[in-house]
């Protein structure tokens, strides 16, 4: 069989496409970010702990009202947007005049505060949840076995991150919000209400980030610290696909999902760093991101 | 971070800032007649750290977001010097700042033309880059850390395993460097920064390399956190991998915007603070994270100022 | 004085004069360990209310002992817990440090016990250089350590069929020593290691890892990673299917309560080493429904039965010494054989490891528990003698 580099093809194919299956859990991570960033200019340094907060909504509605899976999808983003919008309402809006570090400081703390309050209470081994019986097994595509929850992922990744995308940029109401956040005064004068778009966009983001925290319950740990080590990746990837874009973004955490993947063949153990590495590498050439606009 | 700040020292206003220099002194040489020493020594050591990421943050306005390396960095040199080359003392501290200071250059060189968010990221991915080389290397034991480093003989014949004697040295080397970041601040050159910091185009216009100042004022609060790092690691004989690890780099902002930012004061406060309510809260167990959190919290909302600030609104002179 | 407050409560009772050789007058333990991360499960609050456990039932107030324990959170950072510990020493006069899991905290705590001259018993901590290169006269290993494990999982894997593996590590310098140990059981044994891949640590998705593994087509994927990683590994080589697949799981450094975070029906099938299981005979049991109530309902782990066992014997030996002083203690504790309900007999050798029978488990179906904490399906014992290191081997200075 052929090889590349000393590894065979048909084991690179596998690894290719589990790196894209991760890198839709990026994407749909890093677009939450980047919706709140681009379209509000703050930095939701909660994003991981409302990631982890949408999975443990899952864990208790499965384990304590006996819904599944399937309604967890639809009412944990719901439930942790509202406590997004909660947040947004009460501490975020008296930053917005500030310098925009202060809203990075100040998410920072809920982040810690809510991961230490988990952690209390549920410890910090994990809680078990499981695959929904629709989603178990796989299917062996000759070159690997693809589990179908997997297949799965990617597939409803694709649609949200492209359905946000089409919102946002070709919609009416998506230009109601790109210019709400331009110049707030004078689309105020039209008429819009535009602390509650900005509210609601925050709580939509925050949606977002719960809604990667249910696909992420069954097949990685549910415990209080599982978005901890993962916001700063996040953030990498939103850096690095351009702070105000979404499609970069979208784009960006599919491509660092590839090459992180390759790094785990290669040289595995550089696998959480390379995205670092990236990052320092576009900001040191295109400071702006690589789809993005200086702001 | 601009609003945040107070106005700057006019000259005749330093009688206040004379008084709590003498206070901090006096506290410090009092104090481990009554509290731990080595809870002081550390006290002091993040104090420095504190006080070094402030220059950048309060009076230059760049938030680093990978400040641990340079503590960290200094540790592990100064650490593998003492144990292994055999240096005495001086020269392993010597050693890890001229270490923290290379890094310094480097990094900088690197970071200095962004700004904002994007000057902290890419300080967070250097940061993140030279945690991984930690970890890799052999030198440094990975998670075990550098351990059993001999304090050895000051200038050849002080012991430092005597703890006075270690007391001692600390306070010097913390006060001398908080000298220096005091002397600075209200040098021609600390002047120019205050101008970057406030506008930036119109010193640029003035005819100020801009770029070269804001370097320099990096280099040397990487050189004065290498410094707090290489002496924290004869303190506690020990060069550990947390201490290059973010989270650390997430504290030493805790403890500045705690004390106050672009105060000259406020760092030391808000590092014995900060370090003070980990030590009391440790045995309370789980909620060191929860109250740190809440601080953060508490701070951007309502205490900007922290608490050094608002002390010196109070007064009506800059701290 | 700074004087810290423990949260749990101190056994003292002024009856009579304490006796002359103790130190102050109180003999004060202090239980370090991580309460509010990665280890705060498996040792944590947990081996606080073992201590006491086993200061009750040694009886210390009818004795006339006074006996007091705090704990305090080392976060698993080396200079937190060497900062605490020489607090303790120095300020609280603490006499010995009990539990501490997390290899390079256990180090650093190891060297401050040495200086300071105190005592220093670990059930948490793996690293078994603690009875080799870096033994010390006045720290005991309790429980178990990575030789431990790797021989105990690694040989009775091999001697059942389970010849080819791969291994999957994290990248640090336990999963590391953790690997190295069991691979050359399983070459020993007439195994082969097919291959290895390392991975970073905390990283969650192992899909990658675990491809390469099943491509290798190696019977046994050894697990040389602990805590999130291990769970995180194992949750996800169910998914993949590669136990259905033929290969087979073996956990190097499991615990009861990673089982418990994961469910039976991911972890079913796994194959591992502990020292102690709740359920194992009358008197665990005994004690673990003393324990449970006192500590949310959950049983007890081996680290924290090893805090229990380790206070215990400490007490006897402080009793026959009459005295506190750390050494000493030390050395008394390893004159006299050790006998708990927890551990049955055993004894403390000169490099300080403390040996008892290990067990080799197999995690049951779900099918075959009967209820939460039902877990393990024993599949031999293995003798004292044979489950630790022999004591030339590990270059340890004491035994010369």
């Amino acid at each position: 069989m052929t090889e590349i580099f000393g590894v065979p093809t048909q084991a690179l194919f596998g690894q290719l496409l589990i790196g894209l299956i991760n890198g839709s859990f990026y994407a749909l991570l890093s677009l939450g970010l980047a919706v709140i960033f681009g379209l509000l200019n703050i930095i939701n340094f909660t994003h991981g702990a409302q990631y982890m907060m949408g999975a443990f909504v899952a864990w208790f509605l499965l384990n304590k009202a006996g819904l599944g899976y399937w309604w967890a999808l639809v009412i944990a983003p719901i439930a942790v947007g509202v406590f997004g919008a909660i947040i947004e309402r009460t501490m975020l809006k008296q930053l917005y005049k500030l310098d925009h570090l202060y809203g990075l400081l100040l998410t920072f703390g809920l982040a810690l505060i809510i991961q230490g309050l988990f952690r209390n209470e549920y410890g910090s081994s994990g809680l078990p949840y499981s695959i929904p019986s629709q989603l178990q097994g796989g299917q062996n595509l000759g070159f690997m076995f693809l589990p179908n929850y997997r297949a799965w992922v990617i597939v409803l990744s694709l649609v949200v991150c492209f359905s946000t995308w089409f919102v946002i940029e070709k919609t009416k109401l998506g230009s109601y919000l790109r210019a709400a956040t331009e110049n707030p005064e004078l689309v105020r004068a039209f008429g819009i209400n535009v602390p509650r778009m900005i509210t609601l966009t925050y709580g939509f983001g925050v949606g977002l980030a719960a809604l990667a925290g249910v696909m992420a319950a069954p097949i990685y740990s549910v415990n209080p610290l599982m978005g901890a080590d993962l916001i700063i990746v996040v953030f990498a990837v939103v850096v690095i696909g351009g702070m105000g874009s979404i499609m970069g973004s979208i784009l960006t955490g599919f491509g660092l999902g590839v090459v992180e993947g390759l790094t785990k063949v290669f040289y595995p153990e550089a696998s959480n760093t390379v995205i670092f590495i990236i990052m320092a590498i576009v900001l040191m050439l295109r400071p702006a991101g690589l789809f993005g606009t200086q702001r | 971070m601009a609003a945040a700040v107070l106005p700057m020292t006019k000259p005749g206003e330093v009688g206040a800032q004379r008084i709590a220099f003498v206070l901090m002194v006096a506290f410090f040489l009092l104090a481990p007649l009554v509290l731990y020493p080595v809870f002081l020594m550390k006290a002091m050591c993040f104090a420095l750290f504190a006080a070094a990421f402030n220059l950048l943050i309060g009076y230059v306005g760049l938030l680093s977001f990978g400040h641990a390396m340079f503590l960290g960095t200094a540790g592990y040199v100064c650490a593998h010097a003492a144990k292994v080359w055999g240096f005495p003392p001086e020269l392993a501290i010597l050693a890890g700042t001229a270490a923290a200071c290379a890094l310094g250059v480097v990094t900088g060189l690197l970071a200095i033309r962004r700004q904002g968010i994007y000057f902290a990221m890419i300080t967070l991915a250097l940061a993140q880059m030279i945690y991984f080389f930690y970890l890799q290397m052999p030198f440094t034991q990975g998670e075990d850390g550098i351990q059993a480093v001999p304090r050895g003989k000051l200038l050849g014949f002080i012991d430092l395993s005597n703890v006075w004697a270690m007391y001692g040295t600390v306070l010097v080397v913390f006060v001398a460097g908080f000298l220096l970041i005091y002397r600075i601040i209200h040098s021609p050159f600390g002047q120019v920064l205050k101008a970057i910091r406030e506008n930036e185009a119109r010193a640029t216009s003035l005819g100020y390399d801009v770029d070269r100042y804001k370097l320099a004022a990096y280099v040397i609060s990487a050189t004065l956190a290498g410094v707090a790092g290489a002496t924290n690691a004869l303190v506690f004989q020990l060069a550990a991998l947390n201490n290059v690890h973010w989270s650390m780099s997430g504290e030493v902002v805790l403890m500045t915007l705690l004390g106050g930012l672009g105060t000259i004061f406020g760092p030391v406060v808000g590092a014995f603070a900060v370090l003070a309510m980990e030590n009391y809260l440790a045995q309370l167990g789980f909620w060191v994270t929860i109250v740190q959190g809440a601080i953060f919290v508490v701070c951007v909302l309502t205490f900007r100022r922290g608490i050094v600030g608002e002390l010196a609104l109070l007064i009506k002179k800059p701290l | 004085m700074l004087r810290k407050l423990g949260i749990a409560a101190a056994i003292a009772v002024a009856m009579g004069s304490a006796h002359a050789q103790i130190s102050d007058g109180v003999i004060k333990i202090g239980v370090l360990n991580d309460q509010s991360s990665l280890y705060a499960d498996l040792a944590g609050q947990g081996s606080a209310v073992a201590a006491r456990l086993a200061v009750d039932d040694f009886g210390a107030a009818k004795k006339g002992m006074k006996v007091e324990i705090i704990s305090a959170d080392h976060q698993n950072k080396p200079e937190v817990g060497s900062s605490i510990a020489r607090q303790w020493y120095d300020v609280d006069k603490v006499d010995v440090i009990v539990d501490v899991p997390t290899s390079s905290v256990a180090l650093a705590v190891n060297q401050v016990t040495r200086e300071k001259n105190k005592a220093f018993l670990v059930s948490g901590a793996a690293s078994s250089d603690l009875t080799g290169k870096a033994c010390s006269p006045n720290t005991i290993h309790w429980t178990y350590d990575t030789w431990m494990l790797a021989h105990g999982t690694g040989s009775a894997i091999v001697k059942t069929g389970g010849k080819s593996w791969f291994f999957l590590t994290a990248d640090y310098a336990f999963g590391h020593a953790l690997e190295r140990d069991t691979e050359e059981v399983v070459v020993k044994n007439g195994g082969k290691v097919l291959g290895k891949v390392r991975h970073p640590l905390n990283a969650q998705d192992f899909s990658s890892f675990l491809l390469q593994a099943q491509s290798s087509k190696a019977q046994i994927i050894g697990l040389a990673n602990a805590g999130g990683d291990t769970i995180n590994s194992i949750k996800q080589a169910a998914e993949f299917g590669i136990v259905k697949g033929g290969q087979n799981l073996a956990g190097l450094l499991v615990f009861i309560s990673d089982v418990h975070a994961l469910g039976l029906q991911t972890a079913q099938g796994l194959i591992l080493t502990e020292t102690f299981y709740w359920d194992h005979n009358d008197k665990t049991r005994a004690f673990a429904k003393r324990f449970a109530p006192q500590y949310k309902g959950n049983m007890p782990t081996m680290v924290q039965a090893g805090v229990y066992s380790a206070v215990l014997h400490y007490l006897k030996a402080v009793e026959a010494a009459k005295t506190d002083d750390g050494p000493k203690v030390i050395a008394k504790m390893k004159e006299l054989p050790t006998d708990d309900p927890l551990f049955g007999k055993g004894m403390v050798r000169k490099d300080g490891r403390k040996i008892h029978d290990a067990i080799l488990v197999e995690v049951k179906k779900p099918s075959e528990s009967k209820g939460p904490w039902d877990y393990y399906k024993i599949r031999s014992t293995i003798p004292a003698a044979q489950a630790f290191r022999p004591e030339k081997d590990g270059g340890c200075e004491l035994v010369k």
